[in-house]
């Protein structure tokens, strides 16, 4: 077995999805393509050679947009305001940049179309990033059992991709939490998810789902517990935290 | 063309390569996060012959404990320096332990696995520990009681510790299993198979 090493991955087309979110789209050479729930680290090296290393969500599915020959693969990087890497992703990479990247990354947090169980996603924020990816994979699988996403996000203005996750031909089920701020008219007040929360607004454990949660890591720990209350074994629950408390 | 900055950190020859200093305590793991109660605990080693060898928790409690201060680097790219621990020298456990097979699979609760190999666990390399910072260890932190290997990667370190079974062959755990390197030293960048 070898490491997979770095390739150069160069920046196509970025565009803002929220005041601080950007989406990010690379052609990568030798890209192999990717499962939905792959990430892949970024590597980035100033001029005197200090190096940085974070990990990142692929919202792409197979070779993105692209193809076999000219494969793609899309990010979305959200600006931590203190941090290091995130705010040159979102505000100074420019179309044409290279960075170096590893991956794809990870085997387990995947959804593949052979999986037949339905399938619960439970996002908070930025954690949406994979479960875009399981949507669009989703979308291409025929006859794949159903799949409901829970988005737990501060408010409106916040949300990634949602035209295209509150299309009426989207094949997964969308539904939206706020925690901060909610639109107008909506019947709910914004406030943190709670246990009733998902038991309303999830699969029920009798329905056996797959259940897949991401986010920061005290919002995995606290939804992951919670749904291990409300009945879900352990074993039906995967996990990816992104950092942060 | 972006060029970037970074934030210069001073260099630390203690930091393995692609690694930054927390001063958090960040958690990975695949799953949720079980919740085992002390009565219920129960360590134990198995070897070929069938043999276990087994410790309730008061009997861990009972065993000489060592405090061991240590640097831990995870695969996730972050360390974290001079950890203090407090746990059972796996030398303590393997004492009376007859084994000819020379790699082991570290059992959690919760179904995690990790592999390695007996001579990395033995001399001093690794504790079943049960305290961080002077206090109980944190569920989160694979409380009651993890082990701490902290030469390599710290996946390897399984939490929720609840067994080691001897093995013929270096046969992949979960995460070894799930695309991350069979062995994982820090300092050669052993990160992903
Ligand atoms: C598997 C994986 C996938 C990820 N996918 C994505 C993704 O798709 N999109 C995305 O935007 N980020 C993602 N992240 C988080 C990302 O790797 C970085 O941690 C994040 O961009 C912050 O990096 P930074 O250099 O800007 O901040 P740093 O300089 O590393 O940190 C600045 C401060 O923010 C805190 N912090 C670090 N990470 C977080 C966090 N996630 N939430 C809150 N506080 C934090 C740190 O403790 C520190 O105090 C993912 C992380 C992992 C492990």
């Amino acid at each position: 077995m070898s490491s997979p090493g770095w390739r150069s991955g160069v920046l196509a087309r970025a565009r803002p999805l929220t005041p601080t979110a950007r989406s990010l789209v690379f052609t990568v050479e030798d890209w192999p393509g990717n499962e939905a729930g792959q990430h892949v680290d970024i590597r980035l090296t100033a001029p005197d050679g200090y190096q940085a290393v974070r990990s990142y969500s692929l919202a792409s599915a197979g070779f993105g947009a692209g193809s076999a020959d000219q494969p793609e693969l899309e990010l979305v990087v959200d600006r931590l305001p203190d941090g290091e890497v995130s705010p040159f992703l979102v505000d100074e990479l420019e179309v044409g940049d290279t960075v170096e990247l590893r991956g794809p990354l990870g085997r387990w947090f995947v959804w593949t179309p052979q999986q037949t169980r339905p399938v619960q996603l439970i996002a908070g924020g930025s954690g949406v990033v994979p479960f875009v990816a399981m949507a669009r994979a989703h979308a291409g699988a025929e006859g794949a059992a159903p799949m409901r996403l829970l988005y737990s996000l501060r408010s409106p203005a916040d949300a990634f991709y949602r035209d295209e996750l509150s299309s009426p031909t989207a094949s997964v089920d969308t539904t939206w939490h706020y925690t901060r701020a909610v639109p107008a008219e909506w019947p709910r007040s914004a406030g943190r998810l709670t246990a009733d929360d998902l038991a309303r607004e999830t699969l029920p454990a009798s329905a056996r789902p797959l259940i897949f949660i991401c986010g920061p890591t005290g919002f995995v720990e606290t939804v992951a517990r919670a749904m291990i209350e409300l009945g879900h074994a352990d074993d039906d629950i995967r996990t990816e935290r992104f950092g942060g408390i | 063309m972006a060029v970037f900055g970074g934030r210069r950190r001073e260099e630390n020859p203690d930091l393995p390569p692609g690694q930054h200093l927390t001063d958090g305590f960040p958690v990975l793991s695949a799953g949720p996060t079980p919740r085992i109660d002390e009565e219920d605990w129960a360590f134990v080693i198995q070897t070929e012959t069938g043999v276990t060898h087994r410790w309730s928790w008061a009997e861990l409690l009972a065993l000489p404990s060592e405090d061991i201060t240590v640097d831990i680097h995870c695969v996730t790219s972050w360390s974290k320096l001079g950890t203090g621990w407090r746990g059972v020298s796996l030398d303590t456990l393997f004492a009376d332990v007859e084994t000819s097979l020379e790699f082991v699979m570290v059992h959690s609760y919760g179904g995690y696995t990790t592999n390695l190999p007996l001579e990395e666990i033995l001399d001093g390399k690794a504790w079943v520990v049960y305290e961080f910072d002077g206090e109980s260890l944190d569920p989160e932190h694979g409380g009651p009681a993890r082990l701490l290997v902290p030469h390599l990667y710290f996946w390897k370190s399984a939490k929720w510790v609840r067994g080691i079974v001897m093995q013929d062959d270096d046969e992949p755990g979960f995460w070894e299993e799930n695309g991350y390197h069979l062995h994982g030293d820090p300092w050669r960048e052993e990160r992903y198979a």
